[in-house]
């Protein structure tokens, strides 16, 4: 085992020199001063003291109420979670604050989740009562919460999300924008345990996926729709054709030669029956622009989920292939996600994950009762498209069903 | 600090009402108070992105630190005469501590370091896990890492075609049910594998994820090449009288999570026998005893989950290695699939390092470019991994069900008398 500091390193007390780093890096000598490799600070110096003593002691929890969990350790020590949603980008100064509210309560110890929420911890119901109260009344200016407590047990808990348009250069849409407009709306059920089960969402900008929008209860996806535009005086000069031909998963590029402006320019050809829209190729070529205002939008995909609790982890499906962006406050995306969450909540089973449910009403009774329009482009005519054909006849006569009596 | 230039942003604005913390509030707050050009810069570009529904960062640009392949991402605008502040806007990676547990004094510290060389604005956390700062130029990269070594003691993460930086779960630092030192094990491994962390050697990026229990709080099976459950493999703990006290409606099912609707009194049998994945649990009435056949338990964690005052994983604990999972770019998307079962995971991990360096190896030297390890696998036949490139013994747990298709790649060698054979001698049997 890695040896344990038992306290914070001492250096994080010295203040920061903003003099420093000039006065050890040398340009010419850029191996001078050089530190590389060293990792990680070590997490255990980082853990609050009662978390150290009961380290791999803990013998059980309790959710005192949303955003509240009660840990009891085997030592007979209890430690007291308040879980806080945060918008993950932020300031340092919203960090500072963060700083600020552990440093009164928590010694200064502090900890994240997965799902971008922040994790404060006290030893005594005294200062639990202290620090919610605390929390409730921090706001930002214009009236939102700073650190919203909930986030636990049958709840909405803090969206995983990408970057979108603060920071990527492929996105179909934005994300803290649209979290922050799905949030606003679900606001309820983050604090309080009236779902069925957990309810995970997610979003990711592009196809690219930086988290694991897949396998989400409920989560947005942003996608193209247009096929990428050539710029042909460009493309040999920034890009490697042969890459960027290989990197069409469904072989859709060729190579060209092209006259540009009386000279013969090497460039790639698009056969734009074939593009999928999945952007991997301006990935791998900046003179292919995929991304487009009307082009682009978000598909919502449902029924995933991570956790091998009842049934194994799930993909999420695609339910609705496409929804403009509409910025600032993506109405039609939020309508439908606060519609899917509300009809999952009247008719699941307790315990029932969203795709739980789905499965066991079957697809056809989800569309149903969601009124989401059922299109084609949502049977599967990718690969492994037959896995997902109906080979029974296992199937409920929802009103899609219209009785066929004669056939021309 | 001259004059600041700030932009009308009616569309942002926008979104500092409602009840969740809003980015923009916060942001707009600390460039005020901080004067941060770059940080009103930046409103406005996006401001101009909501008003075209388009993004105004241009492709790329490879930037980076002496000696390192990865941890720093290139990002320039498009729009650089209307946001000069932010005309070179790169991401810096920092390595999470695992867990993602921190002090304030170290906190405090990296804030004051962002202030002085970045925009101040930053992501905790990235969804890989590193601390993300969000937009700085290519000048003050050095001096950022020399920060980060020298005054933070800490160091960039992953990106690009190498290893990005490992994830956990909060293990054993808090919950009751992590299998495994979810933290020392990431740690172990960060701190071993810092080569292939910072020089990007490998055909495309590699996850690792690592989990204390079935029920996956970081998603690694989702979302690493490399996905570490924790597991038991001997019998639930149970504690009778605390099940017995779920039922007679002392202990609050699921630990309170279903607190605000009304679901009726705890019914031991609807809510844990009946869902029980395999049915291998039995609630005497009569004697008010639980009873669960172990060997045909597949640990979902439910029963668990349900009473965590009266039920444990058990204490055989261990780890099952799955790999492959992966986001839908380019065949699709892909979750990890077993490859082993059952694996002891104690300081310092060897085993688990050499399995890692016995993969990479194979996938260094046969994955394409731009292949995640998931489509290695399944180009080259999960059997043939498992096999011939692990050494590992075929096993039922591999799979959720045998081949349909008896197409099957024989072996030369395991077919009698080999596959050279006589056409004369065939003909002497059968005449054309």
């Amino acid at each position: 085992m890695s040896e344990r500091p038992e306290r914070p390193d001492p250096i994080y007390s010295q203040p920061y020199d903003p003099t420093l780093a000039e006065k050890l890096y040398n340009p010419q000598k850029p191996m001078e001063n050089r530190v590389t490799d060293i990792g990680p600070p070590h997490y255990w110096q980082f853990l609050p003291p009662v978390i150290q003593r009961n380290y791999g002691k803990w013998k059980s929890h309790e959710i005192l109420q949303p955003g509240v969990i009660k840990y009891k350790s085997q030592t007979g020590e209890v430690v007291y979670a308040v879980r806080c949603g945060t918008p993950r980008l932020e300031s340092t100064d919203y960090v500072r604050e963060i700083c600020e509210i552990a440093d009164k309560y928590c010694d200064g110890y502090v900890r994240w989740t997965t799902r971008n929420n922040v994790e404060f911890h006290v030893t005594d119901e005294e200062k639990l009562r202290a620090l919610l109260e605390d929390l409730k009344g921090r706001k930002m200016p214009g009236g939102s919460y700073k650190y919203p407590v909930g986030g636990t047990g049958a709840s909405v808990t803090n969206i995983v999300h990408t970057q979108g348009w603060i920071h990527c250069h492929t996105p179909a849409t934005d994300a803290s924008g649209v979290v922050k407009a799905i949030m606003d709306e679900l606001f309820e059920y983050f604090q309080s345990h009236k779902l069925p089960a957990q309810v995970r969402l997610a979003l990711a900008c592009c196809l690219n996926m930086c988290g694991a929008v897949h396998c989400s209860d409920i989560a947005v996806v942003g996608i193209h729709r247009k096929p990428p535009l050539v710029e042909d005086e460009r493309l040999e000069k920034v890009c490697e054709i042969p890459l960027v031909i290989a990197s069409c998963p469904l072989g859709a590029i060729k190579p060209a030669t092209v006259e540009v402006g009386g000279e013969k320019r090497k460039s790639v050809r698009v056969n734009v029956d074939r593009c999928m829209f999945c952007g991997n190729c301006y990935t791998m070529c900046p003179a292919m622009p995929i991304s487009d205002g009307e082009g682009d939008g978000l598909a919502l995909v449902v029924g995933g989920k991570v956790s091998n609790r009842i049934t194994p982890p799930t993909f999420s499906k695609v339910v609705i292939p496409f929804i403009p962006n509409e910025p600032p406050r993506w109405p039609t995306t939020v309508k439908w996600i606060k519609k899917i969450l509300e009809i999952y909540s009247q008719n699941a089973r307790k315990y029932e994950r969203v795709g739980d449910w789905i499965q066991r009403i079957g697809w056809e009774r989800f569309f149903e009762l969601t009124d989401i329009p059922f299109t084609w482009h949502l049977i599967d005519d990718y690969r492994l498209a037959y896995d997902t054909y109906r080979t029974s006849v296992h199937f409920k006569f929802t009103s899609h069903v219209e009785t066929v009596t004669e056939f021309e | 600090m001259g004059e600041v230039k700030k932009h009308e942003t009616p569309l942002m604005d926008d979104l500092k009402s409602g009840p969740w913390p809003s980015f923009v509030d916060d942001i707009y707050n600390y460039a005020e108070k901080k004067k941060k050009q770059a940080c009103f810069d930046i409103m406005g570009q996006m401001e101009l992105s909501y008003k075209n529904r388009e993004t105004h960062w241009k492709h790329g640009g490879i930037v980076g630190v002496f000696g390192y392949g990865g941890g720093v991402i290139g990002r320039y605008s498009d729009q650089q005469e209307m946001f000069p502040s932010i005309w070179a806007f790169h991401t810096v990676r920092v390595n999470q501590p695992a867990a993602k547990w921190y002090h304030s004094s170290a906190l405090r510290k990296l804030c004051d370091m962002w202030d002085h060389r970045g925009s101040g604005i930053v992501n905790f956390h990235g969804s890989t896990g590193d601390i993300i700062l969000l937009g700085t130029v290519t000048e003050q990269l050095e001096y950022i890492f020399y920060d980060l070594g020298h005054q933070l003691k800490m160091d960039l993460g992953g990106s690009g075609s190498n290893l990005r930086t490992p994830e956990c779960c909060m293990g054993m630092s808090r919950c009751e049910w992590s299998c495994i030192d979810t933290q020392d094990i990431i740690y172990e491994l960060t701190m071993a594998f810092q080569d292939e962390l910072h020089r990007p050697a490998f055909p495309y990026k590699f996850k690792i994820k690592v989990s204390g229990c079935p029920n996956d709080c970081v998603a690694a099976i989702a979302r690493s090449d490399f996905s570490v459950i924790g597991t038991w493999r001997d019998k639930i703990k149970i504690d009778q009288d605390a099940v017995r006290a779920y039922v007679g409606g002392e202990l609050k099912p699921n630990a309170g999570a279903h607190s605000d609707r009304d679901w009726g009194p705890f019914d031991i049998k609807k809510e844990v026998i009946d869902l029980c994945p395999t049915k291998c649990m039995f609630w005497d009435e009569g004697q008010k005893k639980l009873y669960i056949n172990d060997a045909e338990c597949n640990r979902c964690m439910h029963c668990i989950n349900v009473m965590p005052e009266a039920l444990w994983p058990g204490d055989d604990r261990g780890a099952v290695i799955l790999m492959g999972a992966k986001a839908p770019i380019l065949d699709g998307a892909q979750l990890s699939t077993v490859i082993i079962p059952f694996m002891k995971l104690e300081p310092p991990y060897d085993n688990l390092k050499n399995l890692l360096y016995k993969v990479w190896d194979y996938w260094m030297e046969h994955g394409k470019n731009r292949e995640r390890l998931g489509e290695t696998i399944q180009r080259i036949g999960l059997n043939r991994f498992i096999v011939d490139v692990l050494g590992l013994k075929p096993l039922p747990q591999h799979v959720k069900e045998p081949r349909s298709n008896p197409y099957i790649f024989w072996k030369e060698e395991e077919v009698e008398g080999g596959w050279t054979r006589d056409v004369a001698e065939f003909r002497k049997r059968h005449p054309a």
